[in-house]
């Protein structure tokens, strides 16, 4: 690794259900000129951009990359689209911090983006793939068996889901640019109609349009702004998604994932050593499958860490201080908006969600069939 | 920065349609092959980089089957690309920079054959003001082809000359799919698809797949005997709308090659991709290609065009005559989008 990378920008739209105000142009710009601003920065400064997004075929834009290179400013400079399923906002900070580690460019503009308004994720995630069963309606439908899976392995109290809930979005009201803005008692979500047993409809994350734009920089650039966010490691990992006896409730890939990062960053106790952590729970469960996958928690425990309210502001181990994936879900800007919020932590400019004191953050993301992993630890020390 | 070379090249042969296999098919066999040339296998690898489309088998997420041509277990350092293969080959160029790791694995599938390829991609034009108007490729090119007899710099005699050419080299590659020996006059006698385009002057729809395996430093001298050494790679966009652009120039090419080095010595061949035959002469001039280089002498995207692994081919076909130690210098190009929005450009050289 040639060269240290910062944070040095941070910009991210008001999400919505529905982003009428704003083409996509217009979303992906919203959040560009925020963290360029944020930077002290204009278009001008920057090198090059990174693009991430989920299926092309959300918004029926075929490599959008080629669309949106004016919105941001990209004629004359390199502009890469990385497209790796949900994990994709996580891999596209990865991709871009790399061309500012490796040398390459100094001053790196990454972007992440979904306009669900414009697509059908649900019915676009139900595909009748040639020589395969169709086996699910939307991801729901896939994630479901794995999480009864895990409540019968950990023997997991059944409100489990229920609470990531209530904790999610009871943060999310912290956070004004979140999606959902609702307070929720354990009785209302527990009394929410049943989707995908043992998914009930408020634990799961809305459809949302939004974007998150991150500027990256080298050490030369690194005091630009006063609280830079260091980028102590970065990983991903991916595994297939048939063979016999693959863990799919807590898969090889996210552990390793987590392994290597944390390796990184020279973290041996992530439980005591990460001061906070954002992580994607498209479906409330996955808060404590995570907690066990990221090494946060024993096997089998991660739903105690829950219901103790371990994982709350103010908590031991706080997650999803934003309100999380639970409150927004722009999918193609979900995993980046993990990798940002962690980076806000530690520059300590998350307001009202704010950690106390926090100094590492863990930025994770997942996609598929939990076959793609992406994370990063950021730091307030170079 | 650190040296990177690719080391290994392996294409299946590019055909109209390919029913029997499927991505992962494709993706096994082809990657295998690359790995085998080098002696290596997929525990190897230190990183694995894909490009593909959901956009011609029709699904989203269509590149996850593809995972399952590997040996993705114990899992992998693994990314992909919504765009040709040799962006894929890009990325894996950046990620071994790092140093951590020495060997990566590129690879890219596409079968045109799935869907109606110039329809498909109007989806790449603006969604609220060009779509709607159903500008396919073929037509959007022919604009392009336009503008440039228009500009005085060339001839639809010009354009049947470089089909010509790249057809009559193609009769040496095994895994061209449209060779032959054909005449400037015969091409001239085609019906237009598209005023002043004439089927000959556009690419085929093939299926196919492409792999190529990188190293770096001393890895790659182990693996190989004469590494084509990436000396310098570098990629451009341009504004999006066609009419905010000069449709006669490649002012991304130009600017890609520039900061590859293209000028920096005596270029002996050219892979260019160039899905049209007015392409390649943009192309050669916004490079400054002279008379005195060899242009596609695979055939180039004229003789075989599986969209997103022909970009990636190029980068193989142009490594293969350094790795031969056939020549020592080579330009190779890869393009996105409609009338060559987004460019890449890499110069390979041997010791």
């Amino acid at each position: 690794m040639a060269e240290h990378c910062a944070v040095v920008g941070i910009g991210q739209t008001k999400h919505r259900e529905s982003r009428r105000d704003l083409s996509m142009p217009g979303l992906i710009r919203v959040a560009a000129l925020q963290a360029l601003e944020d930077a002290d920065m204009t278009f001008k400064d920057v090198d090059a951009i990174v693009i991430g997004t989920a299926p092309d075929m959300f918004e029926g834009i075929m490599m959008p990359e080629l669309f949106l290179a004016d919105a941001l400013g990209a004629a004359g400079k390199p502009i890469f689209r990385v497209h790796t399923a949900g994990s994709v906002g996580g891999s596209t900070a990865v991709v871009a911090s790399h061309l500012v580690q490796a040398g390459v460019h100094e001053k790196v503009l990454t972007v992440g983006f979904e306009k669900q308004s414009e697509s059908n994720a649900m019915w676009a995630l139900s595909p009748a793939i040639p020589f395969q069963p169709q086996l699910v309606a939307g991801a729901g439908g896939y994630f479901a068996p794995l999480i009864r899976a895990y409540i019968r392995r950990s023997d997991a109290h059944l409100d489990t889901g229920c609470m990531v809930a209530v904790k999610d979005r009871e943060h999310g009201l912290l956070n004004p640019c979140a999606h959902l803005h609702l307070k929720q008692s354990l009785e209302q979500v527990k009394a929410s109609p049943m989707l995908w047993d043992p998914i009930r409809y408020s634990e799961t994350c809305p459809s949302s349009d939004g974007a998150v734009a991150i500027v990256l920089v080298n050490d030369k650039h690194a005091d630009r702004v006063k609280n830079p966010a260091w980028v102590k490691g970065t990983s991903v990992r991916t595994e297939r998604t048939f063979f016999a006896g693959r863990d799919q409730v807590n898969p090889g890939a996210g552990k390793q994932c987590a392994k290597d990062v944390y390796d990184q960053a020279g973290i041996s106790n992530p439980f005591t050593e990460i001061d906070c952590a954002e992580i994607y729970v498209p479906f409330s469960w996955f808060e404590p499958m995570w907690l066990e996958n990221l090494g946060f928690a024993e096997e089998g425990s991660g739903w105690k860490m829950t219901m103790e309210g371990k994982t709350k502001l103010g908590a031991e181990m706080p997650i999803n201080m934003s309100g999380g994936v639970m409150c927004t879900n722009p999918i193609g800007a979900s995993g980046m908006l993990r990798f940002a919020e962690a980076a806000r932590q530690v520059r300590g400019t998350a307001d009202k969600h704010q950690v106390d004191g926090a100094k590492v953050a863990l930025g994770h993301a997942y996609g598929g069939g939990s076959q793609f992993f992406a994370m990063w630890i950021v730091s307030s020390e170079r | 920065m650190r040296d990177v070379a690719i080391v290994s090249f392996a294409q299946l042969p590019s055909v109209r349609v390919s029913n029997a296999t499927d991505e992962a098919e494709l993706v096994q066999s082809v990657t295998s092959e690359a790995m085998k040339q080098v002696g290596i296998t997929q525990d190897d690898i230190g990183f694995t980089c894909s490009g593909s489309t959901d956009y011609l088998p029709g699904r989203p997420f269509s590149f996850v089957a593809a995972v399952d041509g590997l040996k993705a277990w114990p899992p992998i350092r693994e990314s992909h690309v919504e765009m040709d293969g040799g962006f894929a080959l890009y990325e894996a160029w950046v990620r071994l920079l790092h140093g951590d790791i020495d060997t990566a694995l590129v690879f890219s599938f596409g079968k045109c054959s799935l869907a109606s390829v110039p329809d498909v991609l109007n989806l790449q034009n603006d969604p609220y003001y060009v779509q709607p108007l159903g500008l396919d490729s073929i037509s959007a090119a022919a604009l392009q082809a336009q503008a440039l007899i228009d500009s005085g710099r060339a001839t639809e005699r010009d354009f049947a000359e470089v089909a010509v050419r790249n057809r009559k080299n193609a009769l040496d590659n095994p895994n061209a799919q449209i060779k032959g020996d054909f005449s400037v006059d015969e091409l001239l006698e085609e019906p237009y698809l598209s005023s002043p385009l004439r089927k000959s002057f556009c690419s085929p729809l093939s299926d196919s797949a492409a792999a190529i395996v990188l190293a770096a430093g001393d890895t790659a001298k182990k693996l190989a005997n004469r590494p084509a050494w990436i000396r310098g790679i570098d990629h451009r966009t341009e504004p999006h709308s066609l009419g905010q652009r000069d449709l006669t120039t490649s002012p991304s090419s130009e600017l890609a090659g520039e900061k590859a080095g293209v000028g920096k010595g005596k270029v002996d061949v050219a892979e260019l991709h160039a899905p049209f035959a007015h392409q390649e002469l943009i192309l050669c001039d916004a490079l400054g290609l002279g008379d005195d280089v060899i242009v596609n002498p695979s055939g180039g995207a004229l003789a075989a065009n599986s969209l997103m692994t022909a970009g990636l081919i190029r980068f193989g076909e142009a490594a293969s005559r350094v790795l031969g130690g056939e020549v020592d210098r080579v330009v190779a190009h890869t393009t996105s989008g409609v009338c060559l929005q987004h460019n890449l450009v890499a110069v390979l050289e041997g010791d």
